[in-house]
């Protein structure tokens, strides 16, 4: 049965750029204002489900060709790291570092071991939360 | 002195190397090659330390690891560990050395070279740790190491049960000597064995220093394969021959000797510990010299030997500990020679059983058989190999010019010396000493010419051997022949091991002695005719007798009924624990989801409701709350109207968009509570999950109405209905619960602490960073085993394996 999804396409199309734009927004506003590494991945990953409901798998992957379960083992790798590399600055394990540089055009901008952390932690969510969906779906 | 501390992570640096060398290499050279560097440049950086440690001198040097734990990475370099440094990193380069020509470039070298490597650092670090648990966890990794590389060969059934006999019963042992070690703990409050050696005098009347002693020596036995525990140790002979000739004879089998040693000064004077070495060491001794004569197989023959050897190393300890009992006085050196022959025996040991392995290894390369009933007549054929055997086997036999002959004497006469000790009440059996030590060094007069003979001499039967015999290539004798070497040296030069490695160990092993200087005896090779002299030479005259009349007593062995043997005991032990286990995994693993909740649920109501109600915090106080709008209630109301209804639900898409429908709400009312980042995750989550529940429903069939008895459905109703009235509770209580001091206060000053003003992510990210790197670990292990439960499938094609 082939079901005409030429509306949830056309506004997929649209929609999904949305969703992704507000995952990377939330990502980066996450330190001081609502948002963060977990819900900035998990709204790119539904982005992503999106597409995989709209189009066919295959499709998809043209676009995004990465490898989601080497995805989801960087983002481990980077949050993991992070917690590691403060040992080498001797001081207590995961211990986070923060500081101020003024930016042309942004002005003064706070930079934080802490984004690392959260990419990390973005990275595994989308990573894990796609690997999940398409190994159930492909299964056959 | 940070050296040694470099020198135990060495190994393991090189070891997570190896894979990378190994794809470069592989069609270069061997890479042993590669792998040899690394005990030899240790070696050669320990043995400059020789001539300072035996001045008295000690180095430590303390890495704080784990310090709120008490946890410090302290390295203790003294004469005990030198001995036990040296053999590692010597017979290692020895070993692998040899192991370049016995392994091919087709077996799988990195993981061999590897594991080897890791077992190193692992055996370094077991003997220069002064941290007890520090010591434990390399205790364990020699073991985990040991349990790799005795089933290197895995595709064969035997080297899989011996590599897991080996693992159970080691690991067993080291999970008693971890107990032990919390009790020293506990006595003493500290995990320095230095520390606990001079608080003896404290925690010797502690309630918790005899239990601390025997879990320590069960840790011991077993590692060195002491009776009853040593029937692992003629199994892990499956494992390639140069990791018995390391592994399980001369470094880790080695390894609760080490600890015996380690710890006489804590336990020493004791008379349980005493009996226990002494006795456990003889019984060893005994049974291990008596059964390697009936063995068939050389390796099993020297497995045996080697399980016979070290219940002689270990008996010594025990007759040394009554020099602790004494304490320093004029003839004390009565008894700490005893500790003296043990030392020099270790060193012994590891020479001639060395050698013996690499020869017994050769043979089975050359020949293609280790069984002595196949064997014979190799003598003209491998001259260098039989002149190796016979320097190796008489010295285990005790002969003169080897150096086993010096270390069996001295035994003899700690053993005739104990006799006289009043302490203990020795006395009254102070003969059976003497008379086992002396009947066990018969048997291994016996067998050690069984290994000579039954190899070299006699006819060739070349029908029932598959290669034509040859000499080994040279690669393949130079460490045997170091080693062989080794053991006439030191039979000619036997007071400079004693001076410059023997001596400083004894201060190790009696550091309270003012001096050790007159502790060690000096070594003669001749002291006149006497009562050890006579003992010898009874060993060899009635060794030569029975050895003659072997084929009329042998049969004596039948007589030890195959039903009866430990063996057949610990098969059925393990048989019934592994029955065990699955009956009472699979009474309560039915395979039903509905049963799996039940235990989750009713543990959580009796946990969760059980303490709140035993604590009396189940008090409501709705005076502070504020006024509930009537929007709220709208919302309550659609909640609880779709939580109903799914209940009734006839189709699984209905009941999951019900479940959808709960969800929304309760991010609704996280907007109107103004938590936006939790509004947020909620959304997000209930589209993916509803998502996914929806690829799931695919796959599974449709609802069917329940046909379970009315009984189970009112049980199950009662526990749902009790968990609902628990959450609903206790989320009502938990709003004026006092008890605890609220950690909001904790992240006031998020801003200062942590550069972030949403307090939300300060959490995630920094105050609780550990809980959310975890969660990111549990996903991606979570992600892992969907794709793997779904993806993988049990592959078709048939393996190689014996089963």
């Amino acid at each position: 049965m082939k079901i005409n999804d030429v509306i949830l396409r056309t506004v997929t199309k649209a929609v999904v750029f949305i969703i992704l734009t507000l995952g990377v927004y939330l990502f980066f506003a996450g330190h001081h204002a609502p948002g963060g590494g977990f819900i900035g991945g998990l709204v790119l990953a539904s982005g992503i489900v999106l597409l995989y409901l709209a189009y066919d798998i295959e499709t998809v992957h043209k676009g995004m060709p990465f490898d989601f379960k080497k995805m989801a083992a960087l983002g481990v790798l980077l949050a993991t790291g992070t917690a590691i590399g403060s040992l080498f600055f001797d001081v207590p394990f995961l211990t986070q570092a923060h500081t101020y540089i003024e930016v042309p055009i942004f002005g003064k901008m706070g930079f934080s071991t802490v984004t690392i952390f959260e990419a990390g932690v973005a990275l595994t969510v989308v990573g894990v939360v796609v690997t999940i969906i398409l190994s159930i779906s492909e299964d056959e | 002195m940070v050296t040694v501390l470099i020198a135990i992570l060495f190994p393991f640096v090189c070891a997570a190397l190896i894979p990378l060398l190994y794809r470069r290499l592989r069609r270069v050279t061997h890479l042993g090659w590669f792998v040899l560097a690394v005990p030899f440049i240790l070696f050669l950086l320990l043995a400059r330390y020789i001539p300072q440690i035996a001045e008295g001198k000690t180095f430590i040097h303390t890495y704080e690891w784990i310090p709120s734990f008490n946890i410090n990475f302290t390295t203790y370099l003294d004469g005990l560990s030198m001995i036990f440094g040296l053999l590692i990193t010597g017979v290692g380069s020895l070993v692998i050395l040899y192991s370049i020509f016995y392994l091919s470039t087709k077996e799988s070298l990195h993981h061999f070279y590897c594991y080897l490597l890791l077992f190193m650092g692992a055996m370094l670090g077991v003997v220069f740790s002064d941290n007890l648990m520090v010591l434990y966890t390399f205790w364990e990794l020699t073991s985990v190491s040991s349990f790799l590389l005795i089933a290197f060969w895995h595709h064969r059934k035997a080297s899989r049960a011996g590599a897991r006999k080996a693992m159970t019963i080691t690991v067993f042992g080291g999970l008693s000597m971890l107990a032990g070690f919390l009790m020293l703990f506990v006595a003493s409050g500290s995990f320095s064995i230095r520390e606990i050696i001079a608080n003896v005098e404290v925690i010797r009347d502690h309630t918790l220093f005899t239990p601390a002693l025997i879990l320590i020596l069960i840790g011991a036995f077993t590692k060195s394969a002491q009776f009853p525990f040593h029937i692992w140790l003629p199994d892990a002979m499956e494992a390639p021959t140069p990791v018995s000739a390391y592994l399980h004879s001369a470094t880790m089998v080695k390894a609760g000797i080490y600890l015996v040693a380690r710890f006489s000064p804590v336990f020493g004077g004791e008379a349980i510990w005493f009996w226990l070495v002494s006795v456990i060491g003889l019984a060893t001794l005994f049974w291990g010299s008596f059964n390697a004569v009936r063995q068939t197989d050389l390796k099993a023959l020297l497995a045996f030997s080697t399980i016979s050897q070290l219940g002689l190393i270990m008996s010594l300890f025990g007759l040394g500990s009554v020099g602790h009992y004494y304490g320093y006085a004029e003839n004390t050196i009565l008894y700490t020679q005893a500790s003296f022959a043990a030392l020099f025996h270790l060193v012994n040991h590891s020479t001639f059983k060395g050698a013996l392995f690499m020869m017994v290894g050769i043979v089975d390369h050359e020949v293609g058989t280790r069984d002595i009933r196949r064997l014979g007549g190799l003598m003209a054929l491998m001259p260098v190999t039989f002149t190796i055997a016979v320097i190796g086997g008489f010295s285990m036999a005790g002969l003169p010019p080897f150096n086993g002959f010096l270390s069996k004497e001295m035994f003899f006469a700690a053993m005739l010396a104990i006799r006289n000790v009043e302490a203990f009440s020795i006395t009254d059996v102070g003969l059976l000493f003497p008379i086992i030590a002396w009947v066990a060094s018969i048997f291994t007069f016996v067998y050690s010419f069984i290994l000579i003979s039954r190899t070299f001499f006699g006819k060739l039967q070349p029908d029932k051997i598959d290669k034509k015999p040859h000499e080994a290539p040279i690669g393949m004798l130079i460490s045997p022949i170091i080693l062989s070497i080794l053991v006439v040296g030191i039979f000619f030069f036997p007071n400079m091991l004693g001076h410059y490695i023997l001596e400083p160990a004894m201060a190790s092993i009696y550091p309270t002695f003012p001096s050790t200087s007159e502790l060690t005896p000096h070594i003669h090779a001749w002291h006149g005719i006497n009562a050890e002299l006579l003992m010898t030479l009874g060993v060899i005259i009635i060794g030569a007798i029975l050895f003659k009349t072997l084929k009329s007593w042998k049969p004596l062995y039948r007589i030890f009924s195959q039903k009866y043997t430990f063996n057949t005991y610990y098969n059925r032990l393990i048989e019934m624990s592994e029955n065990g286990s699955a009956k009472l995994t699979n009474r309560y693993m039915t395979g039903h989801l509905t049963h799996y909740f039940i235990y989750i649920y009713v543990f959580f109501v009796a946990l969760i409701a059980g303490y709140f109600i035993w604590s009396d915090a189940i008090v409501f106080d709705f005076a502070k709350d504020s006024t509930v709008e009537s929007y709220e209630l709208i919302l309550v109301f659609v909640m609880v109207f779709a939580a109903i209804w799914m209940i009734f639900a006839k189709g699984r898409v209905t009941a999951m968009l019900l479940n959808g429908v709960l969800g929304y709400s309760i991010a609704f009312f996280f907007v109107i509570f103004r938590a936006p980042d939790l509004a947020l995750t909620q959304l997000v989550v209930e589209s993916v999950t509803t998502a996914l529940f929806l690829l799931c429903f695919k796959y599974l069939p449709d609802l069917m109405p329940e046909s379970a008895h009315k009984k189970i459905q009112w049980s199950n109703a009662t526990i749902s209905i009790l968990v609902g009235a628990t959450v609903t509770l206790i989320g009502l209580a938990v709003v004026h619960f006092d008890r605890f001091e609220p950690v909001s206060t904790y992240f006031n000053d998020a801003y200062e602490l942590a550069g972030g003003s949403n307090i939300v992510n300060t959490i995630l990210g920094d105050f609780r960073a550990f809980d959310t790197m975890l969660e990111v670990v549990v996903l991606l292990i979570a992600g892992l085993g969907v794709y793997t439960l779904t993806k993988l499938k049990p592959r078709k094609e048939k393996t190689d394996h014996e089963n």
